[in-house]
């Protein structure tokens, strides 16, 4: 199985990949990592008669910390973004999806923006950034443009980039005080994808009460979910109140799961239940107890 | 449409070397059929094996996943690079030996240059982290307990180097 051919770009500005992408419109594609696209390419599910590697982009590799917001160059290989002491004080709950994506030799090669171009709905950035309200950067021939997460994933496999624009990168809020999080996720083997999962940032306030809570949701519809009745629910309550399994029952309420080989929808939803309450325990543990 | 060819050049077990590429061709390929190092192997061709990792400047990656043109410029090690100048084996191949860590030997150099990278940054790991470090590699004979036994010894050989 090897990938067609194609001919080969490799720009060094962001301005010249965006140049090559509207000169070649629907025919181009970007490489980013390559650890999603080179597999579908091999597989011939995926074409494409020009690629273009920002590979050799380096001003799109890097962390920035602010007071409010963590920025993450789009290029930033997973693996250096997992070990980065910046995200790690500012941004734990992205270090710690970090981990669950493949395996080590995949996030060695694999890019924090290259997860999200390629939206995959099981994804474990993507979960991070729609659950943290992050912006996602992009740059076309037009002026450089913020989109919410929340817009940024239209769809499995599609986003809301149009075909001349380059991810540059993610915004990451910081939340502030006594905050936790947490990641958990079930796949039937290591590094696989998730049947589902759930990320879960809280924040409490006076009396333990849950001031502040952004659960998401991976694997469990078309693109990554935020449980927003179930947040509705939590927000307010004294911690030690909370029945976490109510609230993972609320959680995926309304989701739509995918219906294939690995997994039923019910299945998928009862799995989403207890991750989202088992994220929820240990981000709330965190919170109390740092 | 065009076939486009490119030039590439990279460091190979401390070798320069060049060739020409079709820009679809793997690094795996181009290492194997270009520079005659076959000892990468090719399982799946689709990321999901781990026989044909190598290491690109430093780090273990698939080399299925990585066209040639990608790596460009860039210092590659492969199997046949691990061992001792002279003859000799690696600590971690020692270890595959001793522990009888491989039976066809298809997936061997792809287990071998995971664990000389996992255990050049995480010297001391414990057995749960072991196995997590080597799920991304498949063994179709399913001889994993031998590998795990290798990688536990080459990880208390390292301790004691």
């Amino acid at each position: 199985m090897k990938a067609a051919p194609f001919c080969y770009h490799r720009p060094g500005t962001v301005a010249e990949a965006v140049e090559t992408l509207a000169a070649f419109g629907d025919g181009a594609k970007v490489l980013a990592g390559g650890q999603s696209l080179v597999p579908l390419m091999a597989l011939r599910l995926a074409r494409a008669e020009h690629l273009v590697d920002l590979g050799r982009i380096a001003a799109l590799r890097y962390v920035r910390g602010a007071a409010d917001s963590v920025a993450v160059g789009a290029m930033t290989v997973q693996a250096a973004a997992g070990r980065d002491p910046v995200i790690a004080a500012s941004v734990p709950l992205l270090a710690r999806a970090i981990p669950f994506i493949g395996h080590f030799q995949v996030r060695n090669r694999g890019t924090v923006g290259g997860s999200c171009a390629h939206a995959d709905p099981s994804a474990e950035i993507p979960a991070v950034a729609v659950t943290l309200d992050a912006e996602l950067e992009a740059s076309g021939r037009g002026r450089p443009r913020l989109i919410p997460a929340a817009k940024f994933f239209t769809s499995t496999f599609t986003t809301s980039l149009e075909p001349d624009e380059v991810l540059t990168a993610l915004h990451f809020p910081v939340w502030p005080g006594r905050s936790g999080f947490a990641v958990r996720e079930f796949a039937r083997r290591r590094g696989d994808f998730a049947v589902a999962g759930a990320v879960c940032a809280v924040t409490l306030g006076q009396g333990e009460r849950i001031e502040r809570v952004a659960i998401g949701l991976l694997g469990l519809g078309a693109v990554p979910l935020r449980a927003a009745a179930a947040e509705r629910a939590a927000t307010g309550t004294a911690a030690g109140d909370l029945d976490v399994t109510e609230i993972g029952h609320l959680a995926v309420a309304d989701t739509d799961p995918p219906d294939d080989v690995h997994a039923t929808p019910g299945y998928r939803r009862r799995v989403g239940v207890a991750m989202a309450a088992r994220a929820l325990t240990a981000a709330l543990e965190e919170a109390a107890h740092g | 449409m065009e076939t486009q060819v490119a030039q590439v050049a990279m460091t190979v077990n401390g070798t320069p070397r060049r060739a020409t590429v079709e820009p679809r061709k793997t690094l795996a390929d181009t290492l194997r059929e270009d520079f005659g190092l076959t000892g990468t192997h090719l399982g799946c061709e689709h990321g999901v094996c781990g026989a044909c990792t190598v290491l690109v400047d430093g780090a273990a990656i698939r080399a299925c996943l990585m066209f040639a043109v990608q790596a460009d410029g860039s210092e590659v090690v492969t199997v046949e690079g691990l061992a001792p100048a002279g003859g000799g084996l690696s600590a971690v191949q020692r270890a595959f030996r001793e522990e009888h860590g491989l039976q066809c030997g298809f997936c061997t150099p792809g287990f071998v240059v995971s664990l000389t990278a996992y255990l050049r940054d995480h010297p001391m790991p414990s057995g749960a982290e072991l196995r997590d470090a080597l799920s991304g590699n498949l063994c179709r004979c399913t001889g994993y307990q031998g590998i795990i036994a290798a990688a536990r010894r080459a990880a208390g050989g390292m301790e004691d180097q």
